[in-house]
């Protein structure tokens, strides 16, 4: 059986077309990232009212939710691109996997010592085996595995294979990061926001939280986006289009 | 300034500054690192890419 896709799926497979196409985004997801993450954070530290039971702590809810969101995002953005990567062959989505892995390791790392420091004053504790800090910390293992498998070959195309494949089984542990709260009894709260949902907090703490997330993965994209665009060229260092830009950069 | 008193109020963050600024300094350390990474990682790629654009050059 052979899938027909637009042809803008198919133009994504060329590393030139998507080395300019990103290039123009990237400015754009940089800039609205420094406004999004300044408004927020200020927003969040100095603007909006305390916490009536946590005081002034609950103000690392603005790093450490964004963080948690971005960290599982990230994995599946790994996992869909090792899939589409497999599936059609096409190497840039391979080059986005792996662009994507240190940057969302860095957001679990965020995610899991602000929430240590958080437990501290709010639980008693740095750190609790509570299921959904244990998925998290399995989340951050995954992660590295994921990394180290990419330089683990010699030839590249076999550690993309390798690394789509693990992204691909660690997939499982998402759903399960995310229902832990309600799977088991846990120290943690639930969710600060859902699509059905209102929020459980005012809109006072909420907007700025959603600063944060936006601004985020506006950071995200851009570190992913600059990544991949230094990936591309390695890999198509062989080919005129690199030369030509090489040259321009001397 | 919103809702605290004074800055040093501020800073105090109603008893829970090591907490809160901990965290905040530790993000912004993990931000800048990704910053930097690919700053480091652009200029490996350019520095590697002109010298052997150079040696080919002088061989052809």
């Amino acid at each position: 059986m052979k899938i027909t896709m637009p042809r803008w799926f198919y133009q994504l497979a060329s590393p030139k077309w998507c080395y300019d196409i990103l290039g123009m985004l990237s400015p754009w997801l940089g800039l609205a990232a420094l406004i999004l993450l300044s408004v927020g954070v200020v927003w969040g530290l100095v603007f909006a009212p305390p916490d009536y039971q946590q005081g002034n702590s609950y103000r690392i809810i603005y790093i450490h939710v964004p963080s948690a969101i971005l960290a599982q995002s990230c994995f599946m953005l790994m996992a869909v691109a090792g899939a589409i990567g497999m599936i059609w062959k096409m190497k840039v989505a391979h080059i986005v996997a792996k662009s994507a892995a240190p940057i969302g390791a860095s957001m679990t790392i965020i995610a899991l010592s602000t929430g240590a420091i958080w437990g501290k004053p709010t639980w008693g504790a740095w750190w609790v085996w509570d299921a959904r800090l244990t998925s998290m910390l399995i989340l951050f293992f995954l992660y590295i595995g994921i990394i180290a498998l990419y330089s683990a070959f010699e030839n590249k195309a076999s550690g993309d294979q390798a690394a789509a494949i693990l992204s691909l089984v660690g997939i499982v542990n998402i759903p399960i990061i995310k229902y832990s709260v309600e799977w088991w009894n846990t120290l943690h709260q639930p969710a600060s926001f859902t699509l059905t949902k209102k929020p459980a907090m005012p809109p006072e703490m909420w907007l700025p939280l959603l600063v944060m997330v936006l601004g985020y993965y506006c950071f995200f994209a851009f570190v992913l986006i600059g990544r991949t665009r230094i990936e591309l060229l390695e890999r198509e260092q062989k080919s005129g289009w690199v030369s030509a830009i090489i040259n321009e950069a001397r | 300034m919103g809702y605290f008193n004074s800055f040093s109020d501020f800073l105090n963050m109603g008893g829970h500054a090591l907490y809160v600024w901990l965290s905040y300094a530790i993000t912004l350390v993990l931000f800048l690192y990704n910053l930097l990474s690919l700053w480091l990682k652009k200029r490996a790629f350019f520095t590697q890419a002109k010298r052997q654009l150079k040696r080919e050059q002088r061989l052809s």
